[in-house]
C-alpha cells in the first residue's frame, strides 16, 4: 500500500488576552457552536511548592477553597454551580492548580462571581481544615492505599529520580503531614500563593468578549492587588549513573516497572521538548508501536506498556525538571530485567536505524486527533489556555501544537531516542506481595 | 467586608439538536449521522446485540476482534488507522458488543473501510489469540485484587443469582479454554449487521456519511439472533453480605435499589429523586457522610440500564472505623427521602443540574456519540432529549415523593459492604442482620 500522509488539520480559537489593574491575567476564547462556557482559573503553586513538613498541603489546600469564601457558606460553592445546571472541579499538579467549572452559558456571571469571591479569600476554619483532612485521606486510600499499583509510578518514582524535597516528595502527603496541617499554614499559604497577580481566569465558549470583559471587570477588577511571588527555580542536575528500586506492593498480584528520563526544559526549550513528546507514542500508542509490538506480541514479555511525558501525564502544562517515562506490567514471574534490555535494545535501534516509511507520520496524524479531541470539550480549551497563558504567555499555542508536533523530523525523533540511555535512567519496580500461590497456580 | 449578592441566572438559551440523519441498511444495519463541525474529527460508535453470547469467548472475541484479517495483520490495521489519525477498539458488556472510534474526518471513508474488513474478515489468527488470551487472564487477576471488581462481582452475584447479569468476569480457566476456532464460530455467528446501530457523530454532512457508510457496510451480511436475556429477577433484599477482605483500609459499600428504564413514565422524577439523595456532589448523601462527617472521598448513585431491567446503585468507599455509622446515614437519606418530600429549592436545584448537564453532555463529539448510541439501544433516537427535558421540567415535589417512596426504600435495598469483617461485622450487625462471607478464590 502506498504511503499517504494525512494532511493534519488545525483549529482556529480566537484568544482574546489582556490584564486586569490588579495583576490578574485573563483569556477569552468564545465559540458560539454550543450554549455552554467553560471557565478556569489556575493559580501558581503546586506539589512542588509545598513546605518540607507539609506533604500534600497544596492539595489539601485545593479542598480548602471550595468550603466556603467571602461571602458564601460551606456548600454554597457546588450549590451554586450544579443548581446553575454547571460541573465543578478542582486539581493540583506539579506546577499549579486548578479551579473550574463547565456551566450553560446562562449562568456566566455566577461562575466568575464564585471565582473572584474565593479569589478575596476562603473561610479558613477549624472545622472546615479538620473535615477536609479526613475527606484527603480517604481519598488516598482510595487511590492509593487500598488498591493494587497505588501511585505507581507518579508517586513512586520522582523518590528514585530526584534528590531534592520539591521534586521527590509524596504529593499526595503523609497521614502525619496532613493531620499537622494548621488553619495558620493554610492562611499563610494563601496569602503568598493565591495572588491576583499569580493566577490565570480563562473562559471559553457561548461568549460575546465585550460583554464578558465588563462582568470580568465587575466581579475581579477590586479584587486586592497582590504580586505573584518569585518562583524558586527547581533544578537539579541530571543524573550520571543508573538508579534503581524495588518495593513490594501487598495488594499487587502481579510485577510492574516503570523508567524515566530526563528531558530538555518544556518552557525554555520547547523545540528540543517537543520530539520527545512525539517518541513516547511512536514507541507505545497502539499495536503498531515499536514498543507494543516487541514487548507484548513478539517476545509476551509484558502484558502491557505505555509511554508519556511527564509524571502526571502532562506534556503541555509542566516545567523543568520532567521526564519521559515508560511504564509496563508484566505477567506472572515476568523478568523486569529483560523489559529494562529491552527498552535499551528498541531505544538504540530508533537511534541507529530510524523511522520506517511512514511511521512519524502516522503517529503524528494520532496525535493530532487526541489533541483536536481534547479541545472539543469546551472546558478543556479553558483550562489549556489558561495554563499555557500562565507559564508561556501564549494561550494561542493551543492552536499550533497539532502542527508543530506534525512538523517533527524523523532526525529528531532519532536524536530524542538517543538520549535515553540507562545511566540516565531511573526506575522502579512494583514487586507483587500478594496471591503469590494464585499467581504461580496461574503462571503458565 | 461588604456583602455580594449572587447574580442571577441569564436568559437560557434553548436546547438545540443538531441536525442528522437515518438511514437503515438493506442488511438490517441502523445507521444515524450527526454533525457537530466544532473540530475536524468524526466519532464512531458500533453495537451489535450480544446478550447470551458465552462470557469467556464473548470477552476474548472482543479482545481478538482486531487481531487481523486475510488481507491485513493486526500491526497493519493498527497502522491503517493511525494514518488517518484513527484508532478504534472492541468491549462486551452483557447485552451488546460495542466498537468505539476515532478519526480525522477526512479519514472518514478509509475508517468504515477498515471496519467493514474486520467485521466481515477478523480471522483470529492463534498466535494472537494465544497473547491475547494471556493477557485476560491476566488482566482478569489484576481485577480480582481491586475492591471496587470484588464489590461489583458480589453484588451482581447476590442481585441476579441464576440470571445471566450474574456472572459479568470468567473464570481464567474458562478464558484459556477459548480456542481460535472458537472465536471464528462466535463470529459467524454473532457478529451480524441485523439489529445493529452504527452511530457517525462529527465534522460530516450526515446524508454523506449514511452514504459513505452504506458504501463500506453494505456488503456485510448475517441475520438477526435472540439475544434478548430474560427479565431481571427482582431484588430481594435480605441481610447484609459482608465481603471478608482481611486489612482492608477501607469498606466498600454498595446499595442496590429497583429503578425503571428511559421510557418509563417515571424515569424523570426518579432521576430528579436519585440527584437529590445521591446523584450529584450537593446531594443529601454527599453533603452528610463527606461535607459533614469526612466518612468518605467519593460517594455517588446513579442508574444503570442494561437490556433486562434497570438499577440504581449507590457506592461510596468508607474509613474502616465508621462502615456502620456509613451505613446508618445512608439508611436514614434514603428513607428520609422516601418519607418525606423534598423541599421546592432541592427539587429545583436538581432539576436545574439535570437541564443543564443535558446541554453540557452533546456539546462534544464524543458526548454526543455515545448519547446517541445509548438511546439508541432503548429504541430511542436524539429527540427524545427534548421529551426528557420537558419531562424533567415538569416533575412535580409530589411526583418525585411519590418515586422516592416507591424506589428509594432502604427497606427494598440489597447491600454488599467489603471490608475487614473483623472489625466491622460486629456493629454493622448492631443495624441489620449480616451474613459473611470470603472474597471469592
Amino acid at each position: 500500500m502506498p504511503t499517504r500522509k494525512a494532511k493534519i488539520p488545525a483549529t482556529r480559537y480566537p484568544v482574546e488576552r489582556f490584564t486586569l489593574d490588579n495583576g490578574l491575567r485573563v483569556v477569552l476564547t468564545p465559540d458560539r457552536s454550543a450554549p455552554v462556557i467553560g471557565v478556569a482559573v489556575v493559580y501558581d503553586v503546586g506539589i512542588r511548592s509545598e513546605p518540607e513538613g507539609r506533604t500534600g498541603f497544596a492539595h489539601l489546600f485545593e479542598h480548602l477553597m471550595f468550603q466556603g469564601s467571602e461571602n458564601l457558606e460551606k456548600l454554597a460553592h457546588f450549590r451554586h454551580v450544579q443548581g446553575a445546571g454547571g460541573t465543578f472541579n478542582g486539581s493540583t499538579h506539579l506546577d499549579y492548580t486548578d479551579y473550574f467549572e463547565t456551566l450553560p452559558s446562562s449562568a456566566l456571571e455566577r461562575a466568575l462571581f464564585l471565582e473572584a469571591d474565593r479569589m478575596r479569600g476562603p473561610r479558613l476554619t477549624e472545622e472546615n481544615l479538620r473535615n477536609q483532612v479526613d475527606v484527603v485521606k480517604e481519598e488516598i486510600r482510595v487511590n492509593v492505599l487500598n488498591r493494587p499499583y497505588g501511585g505507581f509510578p507518579w508517586l513512586t518514582l520522582p523518590p528514585v529520580m530526584f534528590d531534592t524535597f520539591p521534586n521527590a516528595h509524596d504529593g499526595y502527603g503523609s497521614f502525619v503531614d496532613l493531620e499537622s496541617a494548621t488553619v495558620a499554614d493554610a492562611a499563610d499559604f494563601f496569602r503568598r500563593y493565591y495572588a491576583s497577580g499569580n493566577a490565570v481566569l480563562a473562559v471559553s465558549g457561548d461568549i460575546d468578549v465585550a460583554e464578558a470583559t465588563k462582568l470580568i471587570e465587575r466581579h475581579f477588577g477590586d479584587v486586592p492587588a497582590r504580586p505573584a511571588p518569585e518562583r524558586p527555580d527547581f533544578a537539579e542536575p541530571e543524573l550520571t549513573a543508573e538508579r534503581r528500586t524495588a518495593y513490594t506492593d501487598q495488594l499487587a498480584p502481579l510485577p510492574a516497572v516503570a523508567s524515566a528520563w530526563r528531558v530538555p526544559d518544556p518552557i525554555g526549550d520547547f523545540a528540543a521538548y517537543l520530539p520527545y513528546v512525539v517518541l513516547a507514542e511512536v514507541l507505545t500508542d497502539g499495536d503498531a508501536s515499536r514498543l507494543v509490538e516487541r514487548l507484548v506480541h513478539r517476545d509476551r514479555t509484558v502484558t502491557s506498556v505505555g509511554g508519556y511525558l511527564g509524571f502526571m501525564g502532562d506534556p503541555f502544562d509542566v516545567r523543568d525538571p520532567t521526564a519521559l517515562l515508560l511504564q509496563a506490567h508484566l505477567p506472572p514471574g515476568g523478568d523486569v530485567d529483560k523489559v529494562l534490555r529491552t527498552f535499551d535494545e528498541e531505544l538504540d535501534r530508533l537511534a541507529t536505524d530510524g523511522l520506517s516509511d511512514g511511521e512519524l507520520a502516522r503517529t503524528q496524524a494520532r496525535m493530532a486527533t487526541h489533541l483536536l479531541r481534547d479541545t472539543d470539550a469546551v472546558l478543556g480549551r479553558a483550562l489549556r489556555m489558561a495554563v499555557l497563558e500562565q507559564q508561556r504567555g501564549e494561550p494561542g499555542l493551543l492552536n499550533d501544537l497539532p502542527r508543530l508536533v506534525g512538523a517533527v523530523t524523523d532526525e529528531q525523533v532519532r536524536a530524542a531516542a538517543a538520549t535515553l540511555r540507562p545511566e540516565r535512567r531511573a526506575s522502579v519496580e512494583v514487586i507483587p506481595g500478594v496471591g503469590q500461590s494464585q499467581a504461580k497456580e496461574l503462571a503458565r | 467586608m461588604s456583602v455580594r449578592a449572587l447574580p442571577p441566572l441569564g436568559p437560557t438559551r434553548r436546547l438545540k439538536l443538531p441536525s442528522q440523519a437515518e438511514r437503515t441498511l438493506g442488511n438490517g444495519l441502523t445507521v444515524i449521522a450527526v454533525r457537530r463541525s466544532a473540530v475536524p474529527l468524526v466519532e464512531l460508535r458500533l453495537w451489535m446485540p450480544f446478550g447470551r453470547a458465552h462470557l469467556a469467548r464473548g470477552q476474548l472475541l472482543a479482545q481478538t476482534l482486531l487481531s487481523g484479517t486475510e488481507t491485513m495483520s493486526s500491526v497493519q490495521i493498527a497502522a491503517e488507522l493511525q494514518k488517518i489519525g484513527g484508532g478504534l477498539s472492541a468491549g462486551l458488556d452483557p447485552d451488546r458488543l460495542m466498537l468505539s472510534g476515532t478519526g480525522l474526518a477526512s479519514g472518514l471513508d478509509r475508517l468504515l473501510e477498515i471496519l467493514a474488513e474486520v467485521l466481515t474478515g477478523a480471522n483470529y489468527p492463534a498466535e494472537w489469540v494465544a497473547t491475547e488470551r494471556d493477557r485476560l487472564v491476566d488482566g482478569i487477576q489484576v481485577a480480582r485484587s481491586q475492591p471496587a471488581h470484588l464489590v461489583r462481582t458480589a453484588l451482581l452475584k447476590r442481585i441476579y443469582g441464576k440470571h445471566p447479569y450474574a456472572v459479568q468476569t470468567p473464570e481464567p480457566e474458562q478464558v484459556r479454554a477459548v480456542r481460535p476456532a472458537a472465536l471464528r464460530t462466535l463470529h459467524a455467528q454473532r457478529v451480524h449487521p441485523a439489529g445493529a446501530v452504527l452511530v457517525l457523530v462529527g465534522d460530516v454532512r450526515p446524508e454523506r456519511a449514511l452514504d459513505a457508510a452504506e458504501k463500506a457496510l453494505g456488503g456485510w451480511k448475517g441475520d438477526g439472533h435472540a439475544a434478548e436475556p430474560p427479565p431481571a429477577p427482582p431484588l430481594v433484599p435480605g441481610p447484609l453480605l459482608l465481603i471478608d477482605r482481611p486489612g482492608s483500609v477501607q469498606s466498600s459499600l454498595r446499595m442496590a435499589l429497583p429503578a425503571v428504564p428511559r421510557t418509563h413514565p417515571d424515569h424523570a422524577a426518579l432521576q430528579l429523586a436519585n440527584l437529590i439523595f445521591g446523584g450529584y456532589f450537593s446531594s443529601r448523601w454527599v453533603e452528610n457522610i463527606r461535607e459533614d462527617k469526612g466518612y468518605t472521598y467519593g460517594p455517588h448513585s446513579v442508574v444503570e440500564h442494561s437490556v433486562a431491567g434497570s438499577l440504581l446503585v449507590a457506592a461510596a468507599e468508607v474509613a474502616t472505623e465508621v462502615t456502620a455509622p456509613a451505613l446508618l446515614e445512608t439508611r436514614y437519606e434514603l428513607g428520609r427521602l422516601a418519607t418525606v418530600a423534598p423541599k421546592p429549592d432541592e427539587l429545583e436545584q436538581a432539576r436545574q443540574y439535570a437541564l443543564g448537564t443535558l446541554q453540557l453532555g452533546v456539546s462534544t463529539q464524543a458526548g454526543l456519540a455515545s448519547l446517541v448510541s445509548a438511546y439508541a439501544g432503548n429504541g430511542l433516537r436524539l429527540d427524545f432529549l427534548s421529551e426528557h427535558a420537558a419531562r424533567l421540567a415538569k416533575a412535580s415535589v409530589d411526583d418525585v415523593a411519590a418515586v422516592a417512596a416507591r424506589y428509594l426504600a432502604p427497606a427494598r435495598a440489597v447491600t454488599v459492604v467489603l471490608g475487614d469483617a473483623e472489625r466491622i461485622a460486629d456493629s454493622l450487625g448492631t443495624l441489620t442482620p449480616v451474613e459473611t462471607a470470603p472474597v471469592p478464590a
